[in-house]
């Protein structure tokens, strides 16, 4: 269960301030898919980012599952960054000295896992997303459907209530692209809450709740119903 | 994040940049093993001034003639003295119950000839005492006759080189040669042992002290050589010794005492400062390898923006951020004062070997010092770098922008 109660944040970009959002209000229930869409510079990274607790409003609250987030020190906010919130990144961002497998493994090792569970849940996701048997490569050495497809496993290991994807077919071609977007769909149907920021209408369009921003504000907010459902 | 996870994490980091990594072991094993191997050389001349003292015998007191007021510094040679210091004072110090061997010295050069053979060598006036006391014995032939000190006999031992321009490789016992302007018969010569004290054993030539009061003619004595029964009785000895000798000299104390044991914690406080300034030295290169590791973490911090901001993401605090850059450092740092280490001892070792006479060896304190500073080094300078990673903001590093 997410809140957000009239959140502002502004930037000082070069020397002016620019409201990168601004009186935010959104409830989003568990299990929900929902698209952000906008024009570049509209406040959707900002906002997800707001979500995922990478970046702290300056006014309004944020209650994460009736948890007061804004109050909370770094520490906390990391622990349940680590616990219910999982990032997938346009550019996927994996370690590139690390294998497939010891990427995944980040997130179980900060949260302080046995080697043995840590062996368990890494197979079972690499399982998952169907890269199994490329779990001893290195990111080089994959696609960017294949390197994705890492970055979704990594995300999911800490089975987090809440999934934030910013972009996440950016870098794709079509083909790779629609994989994607039918893995997140299937982690959704097991009960994950998918949030994407995307600047495509089609993708869009597949959500079950399309938000729209224009320059900090929603402008639009729709419940659509999937073509898949 | 669990420290084995931390120490695994570090180890990846390190194993996959293996040139970074081995020039930083480089700079590192560098630093310590020169601390090590300066220091071993400072220690090394420590011992063997040690080893020269302790090769005297154990309890050693000298005197000398005149009152010299010098403490800490080296031992004065040639006191100036109003009154001399004479056989009979030597002999009335037998009657310290402490006092287990004397031996009055006279010294001087003297020319010694044999047949078409001359040399300017020095000549020892001495008795029996002389040879323990010196810690010196004869090869061939015996020391002076017991009564030495009392009777002036024409006997004389020589010295080994002495022995060897003198007569080759015949023998000399029984030989009769001139020193100065008398006759000597020569009884005995020296066993080989270089140089001790700074006399060379092996170019003299020692007889009966009553013999070099009238070959030198001069009844002042060079100085007495006194070997104490027990090391605890230095201070009882050194007071009645005092007393002794002032009450033969009209109630004047102008004598000068000095101990072995001053001579050779004046020599060890001197060698260990040096060592410790040596050692010093060398530990300036432990910061220049600190400071590398700071420019090389700094480049890595701004290299790895997006892997933190990643790992700030999926749940990692500002305090393991900084763990893992400080642990980085120190793992890197403790590798490579490891390899110093084993680098060091394996020079000495190989010295050791080449130059047995030199006693290398590293004091337990400059390893650990070494060490120690390698470790503080690395951490010190790591500590600015994995700062920033840690206060490194997320949405910022993950947006990859400066």
């Amino acid at each position: 269960m997410i809140t957000l109660e009239a959140i502002n944040k502004t930037y000082e970009v070069g020397g002016a301030p620019l409201h990168a959002l601004q009186q935010i209000n959104l409830d989003i229930k568990d299990a929900e898919y929902l698209a952000i869409t906008g024009p570049s510079g509209s406040g959707k990274s900002t906002l997800l980012n707001m979500i995922g607790l990478l970046d702290r409003p300056d006014q309004g609250r944020y209650l994460l599952d009736g948890v007061a987030t804004e109050t909370l020190n770094e520490e906390s906010r990391a622990r349940l960054r680590r616990q219910k919130i999982g990032f997938i990144f346009q550019a996927f961002h994996l370690v590139p000295r690390l294998t497939a497998y010891e990427n995944i493994e980040l997130p179980l090792m900060l949260a302080e896992h046995s080697r043995a569970v840590r062996r368990e849940q890494v197979n079972q996701v690499l399982d998952q997303v169907g890269l199994l048997s490329h779990c001893q490569q290195r990111p080089g050495q994959l696609s960017g459907g294949q390197m994705q497809r890492i970055a979704i496993a990594r995300a999911i290991v800490m089975r987090p209530q809440i999934l934030l994807a910013d972009e996440p077919t950016g870098n794709l071609d079509h083909r790779s692209g629609e994989d994607i977007v039918e893995l997140l769909e299937s982690l959704n149907q097991q009960g994950m809450t998918v949030l994407m920021v995307t600047h495509n209408p089609e993708l869009a369009q597949r959500a079950t709740r399309k938000l729209t921003l224009v320059d900090g504000i929603i402008v639009g907010d729709e419940h659509l119903t999937s073509p898949k459902q | 994040m669990k420290l084995q996870d931390r120490l695994l994490f570090n180890w990846q980091v390190l194993n996959r940049h293996p040139l970074r990594t081995s020039l930083l072991l480089l700079t590192i094993a560098l630093g310590v093993a020169s601390v090590i191997m300066l220091t071993s050389l400072g220690e090394g001349a420590r011992r063997y001034v040690d080893r020269e003292f302790s090769a005297l015998g154990n309890q050693l007191l000298v005197i000398l003639p005149g009152k010299t007021e010098t403490t800490g510094a080296a031992p004065p040679i040639y006191g100036t003295s109003p009154r001399d210091l004479t056989l009979e004072d030597a002999q009335t110090l037998s009657t310290i119950s402490s006092v287990s061997k004397i031996a009055p010295i006279i010294a001087g050069t003297a020319r010694v000839e044999y047949h078409s053979f001359a040399r300017e060598v020095i000549t020892i006036g001495s008795n029996a005492d002389f040879f323990p006391i010196r810690n010196i014995s004869v090869a061939l032939g015996r020391k002076l006759p017991e009564d030495a000190g009392e009777k002036a006999s024409p006997v004389c031992v020589l010295g080994a080189r002495l022995k060897q321009e003198l007569f080759g490789n015949s023998n000399p016992l029984n030989q009769w040669l001139r020193i100065g302007d008398r006759r000597y018969r020569v009884i005995g010569v020296l066993k080989e042992r270089g140089e001790s004290l700074g006399l060379d054993l092996r170019d003299m030539v020692v007889i009966p002290v009553r013999s070099a009061e009238m070959l030198f003619d001069s009844p002042g004595l060079f100085r007495i050589l006194v070997e104490l029964d027990h090391p605890d009785s230095l201070e009882y000895t050194k007071a009645k010794i005092r007393t002794l000798i002032s009450r033969r000299h009209e109630g004047e104390d102008d004598i000068t005492l000095i101990s072995q044991d001053s001579m050779v914690s004046t020599f060890n406080q001197v060698l260990t400062s040096l060592t410790a300034a040596v050692g010093g030295v060398a530990a300036i290169s432990l910061l220049v390898a600190g400071i590398l590791i700071m420019n090389i973490s700094l480049i890595s911090v701004s290299q790895r923006r997006l892997e933190i901001g990643l790992l700030k993401a999926m749940g990692a605090s500002a305090a393991d951020v900084r763990w893992l850059f400080l642990g980085e450092s120190l793992m890197l740092t403790a590798s490579g004062a490891l390899l110093g280490v084993i680098a060091g001892e394996t020079i000495i070792a190989v010295a050791l070997r080449l130059i047995p006479n030199f006693p290398f060896a590293v004091p337990l304190w400059a390893e650990l010092a070494a060490v120690l500073t390698a470790l503080i080094s690395g951490l010190v300078f790591s500590w600015l770098p994995a700062s920033r990673a840690a206060q490194l903001d997320p949405v910022e590093a993950l947006r990859g922008a400066g």
